[in-house]
């Protein structure tokens, strides 16, 4: 996706967002209230069985444990009747979000490169991490600053993010590393790496650009009350550009 | 249908009377399946037989208490049209069979008593008591329990937001896992389990019955001895993701009117259910099993009503609507199955392949339950210590030990394992003095928090139990709440033995003086006896779950440090008392003293006191005074905010230890601005109520006198004691 280029529709209604809910989703509610804040109205809740959506401008496939993860996280949903259509419309450019479950889902689905193994540490770890953001010329990231450091929260057990030499190469090369985990001060350290992800990836981009997967939930922190509100720019961006 | 022996009925945890009383209800011998029932109805863990007596003495009432102890959960009306559902249970001797298993069916049963009543959960809290570190099983129990309470609370969705955790040789062969949930509902939309209308349909949802659990109740309701880990078999498996479906099904159906009653199925599953439901209504109920759904084959009456399988409901139905319901489950793939049907007969007629298998009187089973008045004597109280029986180390040398010590420091090891953000409500994290949860879409939140100091109610059971509640209480205030009502778990020895019977009596005295002293009624409980192993018994552990109301988030405080330059205040009266002290067993090896008593009107105002100046935003961060004493609340401000502190000497008439580590009740450390402290210093002592400028913050280091310490170094030694025990070799 390097230098990829976002058309931004020409003038529409606020950004239409679909927020997918498997059995086991816990986070869709979340991440409706922050999409609510910015575009004042409801996302649409989708069902797992829905084999199509409407009209949309973003897919959000929340976290969770979809499907109990009980064979790997987000395999099965990966072939739930909701995610050929998910793919079907990333096909045709509608930016889809993961996260968290949702980005483990959109691995095993082979929207997004590499995959999502158990934290280096092998325990569930929820906590507040800082991140770099890569690059601020896409639609989910254009209010930040490139090179911003940001504090947003993890909560997951399979989030060590891994791919071989090959496809990292191709991962780097192509500008599709979207957020590192690093310290306070931005630097790339392996202390402030909370799972063992190569290169400190939190997430990806696909190729063209359309589709976001990160481990961090910007949803958790984009409220003052919550003590934070880093994870705003991304869904502010997001309406901006989508709107 | 095997004959019942003396020795059947003994394995069945019956005695000689009680199977008396059996032959007497039932007016002939009773089946196997029939002695099964009777066995779990009247265990102790399902009938209070124990107990039952001085629980009734708790004050159970209050303006704002919709529904107190008796249903699956109690509920408190917390305005705006909302309630506010909450308990608090054990799961301790599964726990210690299988500490994974077992913690994650405690998690999912207390989640299931409090949304069968119609609350969507919105906080988990959990009290874990483990043995000394240096046994063997304690790593391994610390870890398999932690980790279960987390696979279960993160999957589900339902944030864990805090709780405590502590060690003592006395929990070696007996640990306690006692977990609390809190819900919401709309109070016009609550769910009782009392079945009404004759003819109407009784049915079954979630998940299938398998051959797990069986005899739960009764393992968990006696003591332990060598053999215990072959009970294993008795201790259920948890299924998170089934759970969650049952949550938003059953909050799917709830929003519907099809619901006449609805209960779990919790310890002695589908028996315990049916019984209450139906003898809450005053009504029979006959059941045909072959309709229960199953996970195994050839499953007999006595394992189908016996079994604790998880995540499974029971619910009456209004006729003819039981299609709206099926349509629910089955969009959520649950199971449901149409089991029974309500009578007028009063009796449980229970069916397997078209015989009736059971046939038994509801009432005399569900509420003639035996009731003892166990003979108890006064518990021995532990003597008095002066501070100067205890040896003095320097205070910043002393704290830096205590806060490396099991029970003072940083949980993060384990908090950090638990989700405890989701639901996007978290405003208070765990790690401060109550959790605060927001209530959705409002700017109000509800405080929550766990509290008993066992070592206190050790050496004086009355003193520990009002000590329990009153902590509980300062803790909610410390936020800024108003203290609501108060969930009790009450874990003690063996009943039967009058010295444990007495701590239990004495413990309940001192909870109830307390909760009327401070408006603090106790809408739900659990009572987990039999903690013992070899005749060796827990600390009489009565702890206590709270829930406060915050009317204003936006003006709740944390305990951090906020500023540079501001009072450091404490109020309350601080004497040095070093009885029953963390310091005297850290650093002198002294487990000795009577713990420090609580007077329950200065607790009072002292609370009322701090409450008003957080509400009217006049202090900038607030932390109660408990276990390791003043500095170690100080401390633990100063670390949370990144900001050191000056602190004064401590007055000529307390010694320096004793000032800094004794554990005197009724504190809290506040902060303020320099002119802000002076005004409230005048205001406190107008009202009679001790308060003392102890130093101002800033820096980066704790200064007393001639040394200090630094912050870097104070948190290196409170956060690594817990990583670095977990760590170590695996002992089992």
């Amino acid at each position: 996706m390097k230098g990829a280029v976002f058309p931004l529709k020409p003038e529409a209604p606020p950004l239409k967002a679909a927020v997918i809910v498997f059995p086991g989703s816990n986070c869709d509610r979340d991440v409706a209230v922050s999409l609510k804040a910015v575009t004042g109205k409801s996302a649409l809740m989708a069902w797992h069985r829905d084999s199509s959506l409407p009209k949309l401008d973003l897919i959000v496939v929340p976290g969770g444990f979809s499907y109990g993860d009980y064979l790997r996280s987000g395999a099965m949903a990966a072939h739930s009747p909701i995610l050929r259509e998910v793919k079907a419309r990333a096909d045709q450019g509608v930016r889809v979000l993961g996260i968290c479950n949702g980005f483990q889902i959109l691995t095993e689905a082979g929207l997004l490169p590499g995959v999502l193994m158990r934290n280096r540490g092998l325990k569930f770890c929820c906590k507040d991490v800082h991140l770099t953001v890569s690059r601020n010329d896409t639609v989910f990231t254009a209010k930040y600053r490139k090179s911003q450091v940001i504090r947003v929260p993890i909560a997951h057990a399979d989030g060590n993010f891994f791919a071989s030499p090959d496809m990292l190469n191709r991962i780097e090369d192509e500008g599709q590393v979207a957020f590192r985990y690093c310290d306070e001060e931005g630097n790339l350290t392996d202390a402030a790496n909370p799972n063992g992800s190569l290169n400190n990836i939190a997430g990806v981009y696909n190729m063209a650009g359309n589709v976001l997967g990160l481990m961090p939930h910007p949803e958790r922190l984009a409220d003052p009350l919550l003590g934070g509100t880093d994870g705003m720019p991304m869904f502010e961006s997001l309406m901006e550009a989508l709107s | 249908m095997s004959q019942i022996t003396p020795d059947v009925v003994k394995s069945h945890g019956l005695s000689a009377d009680e199977y008396k009383l059996v032959l007497e209800i039932m007016g002939r011998a009773p089946n196997l399946t029939e002695l099964g029932i009777f066995s779990v109805m009247w265990s102790e863990h399902c009938s209070y037989k124990s107990s039952k007596k001085w629980l009734k003495t708790l004050p159970t009432t209050a303006p704002w208490v919709i529904c107190g102890p008796g249903e699956n959960a109690g509920v408190i009306d917390i305005g705006e049209g909302l309630a506010c559902i909450f308990k608090m249970e054990s799961h301790n001797h599964p726990s210690f069979i299988e500490p994974y298993q077992g913690a994650a069916t405690g998690v999912g049963g207390i989640l299931r008593d409090v949304f069968t009543m119609g609350a969507r959960p919105v906080a988990n809290m959990n009290a874990l008591r483990f043995g000394a570190p240096d046994h063997p099983k304690t790593r391994h129990l610390v870890s398999g329990v932690v980790s279960g309470i987390g696979g279960y609370g993160n999957c589900v969705g339902v944030p864990t937001v805090g709780g405590e955790c502590d060690f003592h040789a006395a929990y070696n062969g007996n640990i306690l896992v006692n977990a609390m949930t809190v819900g919401l509902a709309a109070k016009d939309r609550i769910f009782y389990s009392a079945a009404a209308g004759v003819g109407n349909l009784v049915v079954y949802v979630g998940s299938k019955t398998g051959r797990d659990g069986i005899h739960g109740a009764t393992m968990a309701s006696a003591e332990f001895n060598e053999d215990s880990e072959e009970k294993r078999p008795t201790v259920q498996v948890g299924d998170p993701f089934t759970e969650k479906l049952l949550i938003e099904a059953c909050m799917e159906l709830m929003a519907t009117d099809v619901i006449v009653a609805i209960q779990d199925m919790g310890a002695a599953g589908l028996t315990s259910s049916s019984f209450e439901m139906a003898s809450k209504g005053g009504l029979g109920i006959e059941m045909d099993l072959d309709r229960v759904p199953m996970r195994e084959q050839g499953m007999t009456a006595y394992e189908i009503m016996l079994s604790e399988s998880q995540e499974r409901m029971l619910m009456v139905l209004k006729p003819g609507r039981e299609e709206v319901a099926k349509a629910i489950f089955d969009k959520w793939e649950l199971d449901f199955a149409v089991v029974g049907v309500l009578t007028d007969s009063g009796r449980m007629v229970l069916k397997r392949h078209g015989a009736v298998v059971a046939d038994l009187p509801i009432d005399p089973l569900a509420q003639a339950s035996p009731e003892y008045d166990r003979p108890w004597v006064a518990p021995k109280l532990a003597a008095p210590i002066a501070a100067d029986a205890v040896k003095a180390v320097a205070p910043l040398e002393a704290l830096k030990k205590l806060l490396n010590t099991p029970d003072l420091c940083s949980k993060r090891w384990i908090w950090e394992q638990y989700d405890h953000m989701v639901m996007g409500d978290t405003v208070g994290r765990p790690g401060g003095d109550a959790a605060v949860v927001r209530i959705h879409g409002s700017n109000r939140g509800l405080a929550i928090t766990t509290d008993v100091t066992p070592r206190y109610c050790q050496a004086n059971p009355f003193e520990g139990g009002k000590q329990a509640v009153a902590e509980a209480w300062r803790n909610l205030t410390s936020v800024g709440a108003r203290p609501l009502a108060v969930t009790d778990n009450l874990n003690f020895g063996n009943p039967e033995k009058p010295e444990i019977m007495g701590q239990i009596v004495t413990a309940i005295k001192g909870m109830g003086e307390a909760c009327v002293a401070l408006d603090f009624p106790v809408v739900s409980g659990n009572v987990s006896l039999y903690n013992e192993t070899n005749g060796n018994a827990i600390l009489p552990t009565p702890a206590i779950g709270a829930v406060g109301l915050i009317d204003d988030l936006e003006s709740c405080v944390g305990m951090a440090f906020e500023a540079d330059g501001e009072a450091v205040l404490v109020i309350g009266a601080t004497t040095g008392h070093l009885g029953a002290s963390l310091y005297a067993r850290e650093l002198a090896g002294l487990e000795a003293g009577a713990p420090p008593p609580v007077d329950l009107s200065v607790e009072r105002k002292n609370g009322d006191f701090v409450r008003g100046l957080i509400v009217s935003g006049r202090v900038t961060a607030c932390h109660d005074v408990s276990g390791g004493g003043l500095l170690i609340s100080v401390a633990e401000m100063a670390m949370a905010g990144g900001l050191g502190a000056t602190l004064a000497d401590a007055p000529k008439d307390v010694p320096e230890h004793a000032y800094w580590f004794g554990e005197d009740q009724a504190r809290y450390v506040v902060t303020a601005s320099a002119g802000e402290a002076g005004t409230i210093l005048s205001e406190a002592a107008a009202l009679g109520i001790k308060a003392a400028l102890i130093g101002t913050t800033g820096g980066d280091k704790l200064i007393l006198g001639a040394s200090s310490a630094s912050l870097t170094d104070l948190a290196s030694a409170h956060e690594s004691w817990l990583p670095e025990f977990m760590s170590g070799p695996d002992s089992n």
